[in-house]
């Protein structure tokens, strides 16, 4: 059994500071409720790994106007104006990591490995400062794994064990956001009881969840 | 050599153009990923006898047409964040399974816009210093993963310059992996010893095209047109 609580009690011990990851694609499958409420929560310094900016007016991009975030590290912020501008104005560090890269270097962390070697990015700028690794002739870069203090993951229907389904294209970084964190909250749409959640549709699987958030 | 004059192309004309050249290049019971912009009109002029499946870079394949108005489903976005639809035979999955697909080598054709592109078949389409820092977003793993990958772009930027260089002078997205340019003037491969010029628009010349190049162009004895 997890810990069931609101948006707002499941934020409530992310600190000043912290390093947390937001799933999320363009804000489809982002966990708005639980974003809202630390928008809410005035925390602040906050290092956010997610895919992108998303838009000024919903869920991260959110954050990302009201100054919250110190470092971002995305694979697009072209969509929210206020990133450049805060990135520009260096109120703002932005980290640009390829997409497939970015979920790479979370999946990594989770998944005990040291890193992984990737082709994406050889001679352009994001191999800067990076070690290049040959295998059986093919160079690649070494990418190093990105972990978090709090994951914050959206999920359409929980159990009480933690258990997530993620409908559709919601998908996207929930699954390996919630294996890199040190406690990840999955906010559900629905909350079942355990034995109602077929084990066949389960997207993220329990252990990984600490703390299940639902609206009051 | 004389050419129709039909008078000059609208822009909306020129961007129909390319995507329906491009369209004719995807062939029957391939996964093609088109890119955010002009690349998606090309599913209008996918032929109807063939079956291209197209992937969403955050997470499914089967991508159909945007909802109608008012009817989107937000759990179902394109890479541009817009409600789209699946179609029947797609599927679903997250994204460290998207990018293996990419980088795997599993999609078979990638189409993306460009700001330049080089005689090398270097490609920059993610950034202006100073300008545009938009990020590369799934761009970098989809031009090294993808088996083939074509440029759908505008001949020249809006100011009538070349787009197509001797050598980039931005940010690189990738290094020698454009395959095919497909412009409003002209059908460009990407040799291992230069461009190739393959084809012309019905409304342009040899020479006109070389004019709008910045590169050098192998102009072979038969040049097609479309």
């Amino acid at each position: 059994m997890k810990k069931i609580q609101t948006p707002r009690e499941a934020v409530a011990h992310i600190h000043d500071g912290a390093v947390i990851m937001i799933g999320g694609f363009m804000c489809c499958g982002q966990p708005l409720r639980l974003t809202e409420a630390l928008l809410a929560q005035g925390t602040q310094n906050l290092t956010v790994i997610t895919n992108d900016a998303g838009f000024p007016d919903r869920g991260v991009g959110k954050l990302v106007v009201a100054g919250r975030v110190k470092r971002l590290i995305a694979s697009h912020i072209g969509l929210n104006p206020a990133a450049g501008q805060k990135m520009n104005s260096g109120e703002m560090a932005v980290e640009l990591v390829p997409q497939g890269t970015l979920a790479e270097r979370i999946r990594c962390a989770g998944a005990g490995l040291g890193g992984v070697l990737t082709p994406t990015g050889l001679g352009t700028e994001v191999e800067a400062g990076k070690r290049k690794v040959e295998v059986d002739g093919r160079k690649y870069l070494l990418e190093t794994p990105l972990k978090a203090d709090f994951a914050l993951v959206k999920a359409s229907v929980c159990d009480r064990c933690g258990n997530a389904f993620v409908a559709k294209a919601g998908k996207n970084f929930n699954l390996v956001m919630a294996m890199a964190a040190q406690h990840t909250i999955a906010e559900a749409d629905r909350l079942v009881e355990i034995g109602e959640l077929d084990p066949e549709r389960v997207t993220i699987p329990s252990i990984f969840v600490n703390t299940v958030a639902v609206s009051p | 050599m004389t050419r129709k004059a039909p008078g000059p192309i609208s822009k909306d004309g020129k961007r129909e153009r390319i995507a329906r050249r491009v369209a004719a290049e995807l062939a029957h019971n391939t996964l093609v990923n088109l890119g955010i912009g002009l690349p998606t009109l090309v599913a209008n002029f996918i032929p109807p006898d063939r079956t291209v499946f197209l992937h969403s870079e955050n997470g499914f394949i089967g991508l159909g047409p945007e909802a109608p108005n008012g009817a989107g489903d937000w759990d179902i976005v394109n890479a541009g964040g817009q409600p789209v639809t699946i179609v029947p035979g797609g599927c679903y999955f997250d994204s460290a399974m998207s990018f293996a697909i990419i980088r795997g080598g599993h999609v078979d054709v990638t189409v993306l816009g460009a700001l330049e592109v080089d005689e090398e078949g270097n490609l920059a389409n993610y950034m202006i210093p100073g300008k545009m820092v938009p990020g590369m977003g799934g761009a970098m793993d989809l031009v090294v993963g993808a088996k083939k990958v074509i440029i759908a772009m505008e001949h020249v930027n809006k100011h009538g310059e070349p787009k197509i260089l001797k050598r980039c002078t931005l940010p690189l997205t990738a290094r020698r992996e454009v395959d095919l340019i497909v412009t409003d003037m002209a059908v460009i491969r990407v040799a291992h010893d230069g461009l190739v010029l393959e084809e012309i628009s019905e409304d342009t010349t040899v020479e006109e095209v070389a004019r709008c190049t910045d590169a050098r162009l192998q102009i072979h004895q038969k040049v097609g047109e479309f």
